[in-house]
């Protein structure tokens, strides 16, 4: 070999023979260094690949093109919420957690306002129109949550179209967000005792028009993908997780339901009315990335019914609780600019209520002081159980605040789906776990 | 631009925090916190907290400090338990000998039901709470820390918050253990899941699961020293100056309590 001109000749080191390979035919210098290709070779797979999901690093034991051994590394977001939170009020905590899984922000915000409302105890007061809105804004984020899984694990496993396809009508979903909230994503909508304003007609226009668009894209995405061979070859009887692992490893969601088990805490453990509505939970036999792909087309076919529910059942009526004492006393309006505080309000507490002007500062400096206690309030996120536990030492900041986050949870199930099967099927099957690393790390 | 204060705070030295190992953690500092100054301090031992913006006395115009809301009392709860709570601690109490030993208290607040389990016990209880018939709890739904600091000395709480997908029930194991000697047995032999989160707890409070298979730090650097999470660490950070006027770090700025 070494008189052939394209290789550096080889050379000693104390790690053995090392070869300067400049270019030719592969296999030739392969079959050169080591005939019998028994060798486990470790490889580093992230944090910075464009298939692992943000910032995740696999470290991956091969056999050739199988996966021997596999180990998952994260941290690599972890931005400290939870500490942070700890220095803010109560109500402040919201515009934190809603940056944790920066795809699902109004389950974040949603979780954390059910909990600290369950430490207040005022659960029954929260107005029939907000809690509507709340199931209106999640099944809306659920969707574009659904897409955004779609088109990137479209895009991982080769389908760049349908990439173009589901990040165009999440596009419109965050549009509708951006009417509702004067934001797109981190809205920081859902407040503890409410929501922080009312939907605008415009965007109730604007979710009509959704609702009428989108069963077509539906039908689109799957003429794209569901016939394809590539498609089909990629998802079918790759990445299996049975029941029974699944609930060993605490993968809860689109994944378990795609293993057969019915389990959705909208309708297990109902809030904000979710027991009022119709609906099927989606399930799948096959516990296989296709299997996922199903359960998520179908749940976005389900979530559909939801909002058009959910708009039958938007009744005027207060969005924050009545106690003054909680509610956020700023009237916000959108601006030219975004939002900001409407007129009316700035001049009635400037020019007229002393008590208001009181009553705004001590809420908006200090916030509500929260009765001591611990509680553990969970909701069904687009990737699963999302839990939030909180505790108060009777202050006006939370005492503590964990997020029981699916994306870090069902991540531990990767090397349980990878060991065993090929490399390229790593791709498939950490996508169709649907990690967010902003939420795994927080 | 980042500049460090000109002021110093006599705890900590000239050094800017992050430059310090450790990001700047002082091997004995005053307790910060949730509330001001000792955050970790518990408000005034009184049954019920009073206000609520904790105003008392005389001064106050603007109604808020008239009311009044019951606290939980540092005790357990009394039979009946109410919902499904009493059933399920029978059933435990059946399948579980000795039960009363390894269960300091019964908690039953806002609707769900918190057993203190002896820290050494833990492990067996939950391999009751998952096997027995009449109570499997098969999803061991979160693991984490609390720090209580300053209200418990045994500080370090770890809750596990279980779920059964069979009875659809939700039950809260608390063990509490001292800084001195921080150990809890893993969960992992029974709740696989528990892994990863032991692993966050370990990482965040410095809690030590004898009998995990790997216990590393999982969030912060491996190399970090201290645990971000407990009472006692500060939050840290970097004054910043923004168009001339300085901005201190999140823990030293004002504070409206």
């Amino acid at each position: 070999m070494s008189t052939n001109p394209s290789y550096a000749p080889e050379r000693e080191t104390s790690e053995g023979k090392v070869f300067t390979v400049t270019g030719g035919d592969w296999d030739t210098v392969v079959s050169g260094t080591d005939p019998v290709s028994d060798e486990r070779i470790v490889v580093n797979m992230g944090p910075q690949h464009p298939s692992t999901h943000g910032v995740l690093r696999l470290i991956l034991e091969l056999e050739g093109e199988t996966v021997r051994e596999m180990r998952s590394v994260v941290g690599y977001l972890h931005t400290g919420i939870e500490k942070s939170i700890e220095y803010r009020n109560w109500v402040q905590g919201t515009t934190f957690v809603t940056r944790m899984d920066y795809l699902s922000p109004i389950f974040n915000e949603t979780a954390y306002s059910l909990a600290v409302e369950k430490l207040l105890g005022i659960e029954d007061q929260i107005t029939e129109r907000a809690s509507t809105i709340r199931v209106l804004m999640m099944e809306l984020n659920r969707i574009s949550s659904h897409l955004v899984w779609l088109a990137t694990t479209g895009m991982e496993l080769g389908a760049i179209s349908i990439m173009l396809y589901g990040f165009r009508e999440r596009e419109y979903i965050l549009e509708i967000f951006e009417m509702v909230s004067g934001l797109r994503m981190n809205m920081a909508y859902v407040r503890p005792g409410g929501v922080a304003q009312d939907v605008p007609d415009s965007a109730i226009k604007k979710i009509q028009e959704f609702l009428k668009m989108m069963p077509k894209r539906l039908k689109e995405y799957e003429d794209l993908l569901s016939g394809q061979p590539i498609w089909t070859e990629r998802t079918q009887g790759v990445a299996v997780l049975d029941v029974t692992a699944c609930v060993a490893l605490g993968v809860t969601g689109p994944v378990l339901r795609s293993a057969g088990l019915p389990w959705d805490l909208r309708k297990t453990e109902p809030y904000c009315g979710y027991e009022n509505y119709e609906f099927d939970v989606p399930t799948s036999n096959d516990g296989d990335v296709w299997g996922r792909y199903q359960v998520r087309l179908a749940e976005i076919r389900e979530s559909l019914k939801l909002i058009e529910q959910a708009l039958d059942k938007l009744r005027p009526g207060p969005i924050m609780v009545a106690d003054k004492k909680i509610a956020w006393p700023a009237q916000l309006a959108l601006g030219v600019d975004g939002l900001g505080n409407s007129l009316e309000h700035v001049a009635k507490i400037m020019g007229q209520s002393m008590e208001s002007l009181i009553h705004h500062f001590k809420l908006v400096t200090e916030g509500f002081r929260v009765p001591p206690g611990q509680v553990y309030v969970a909701i069904e996120g687009p990737r699963g159980e999302l839990g939030a536990h909180a505790v108060s030492d009777g202050g006006t900041r939370p005492y503590r605040v964990h997020f029981r986050e699916p994306s870090f949870v069902n991540l531990q199930a990767l090397p349980a789906m990878a060991e065993g099967g090929l490399i390229a099927d790593v791709i498939a099957g950490g996508a169709s776990l649907d990690p967010v690393m902003g939420g795994c790390d927080r | 631009m980042v500049t460090t204060s000109p002021d110093k705070d006599p705890v900590t030295d000239s050094q800017p925090p992050s430059a310090k190992p450790g990001g700047g953690v002082p091997v004995q500092a005053t307790p910060v916190g949730a509330t001001t100054g000792a955050p970790a301090e518990l408000p005034p031992s009184s049954v019920a907290g009073r206000g609520m913006f904790g105003i008392s006395g005389s001064g106050d115009t603007s109604g808020f400090g008239g009311l009044v809301r019951r606290r939980v009392g540092g005790g357990g709860s009394e039979r009946p338990y109410g919902s499904y709570f009493d059933e399920v601690y029978d059933a435990l109490a059946e399948a579980f000998p000795g039960l009363d030993d390894a269960i300091e208290k019964v908690v039953v607040d806002r609707n769900e039901l918190t057993l203190h389990v002896k820290a050494e016990r833990i492990l067996d209880v939950a391999r009751t709470m998952r096997d027995e018939e009449s109570l499997r709890f098969e999803l061991c739904s979160s693991v984490s820390g609390v720090d209580y600091l300053g209200s418990d000395e045994r500080r370090l709480h770890v809750t596990y918050h279980l779920a059964s997908m069979t009875y659809r029930r939700r039950v809260r194991l608390e063990v509490a253990v001292g800084t001195e000697h921080p150990h809890v047995p893993s969960v992992t032999p029974v709740y696989p899941t528990a892994d990863w989160q032991e692993r966050e707890t370990y990482d965040m409070f410095g809690i030590i699961f004898d009998g995990h298979p790997g216990l590393t730090r999982i969030l912060m650097p491996d190399d970090w020293e201290g645990y971000p999470q407990r009472k006692d660490y500060p939050l840290g950070g970097v004054p910043v100056e923004y168009k001339g006027a300085e901005i201190p770090p999140p823990d030293r700025r004002r504070s409206y309590q």
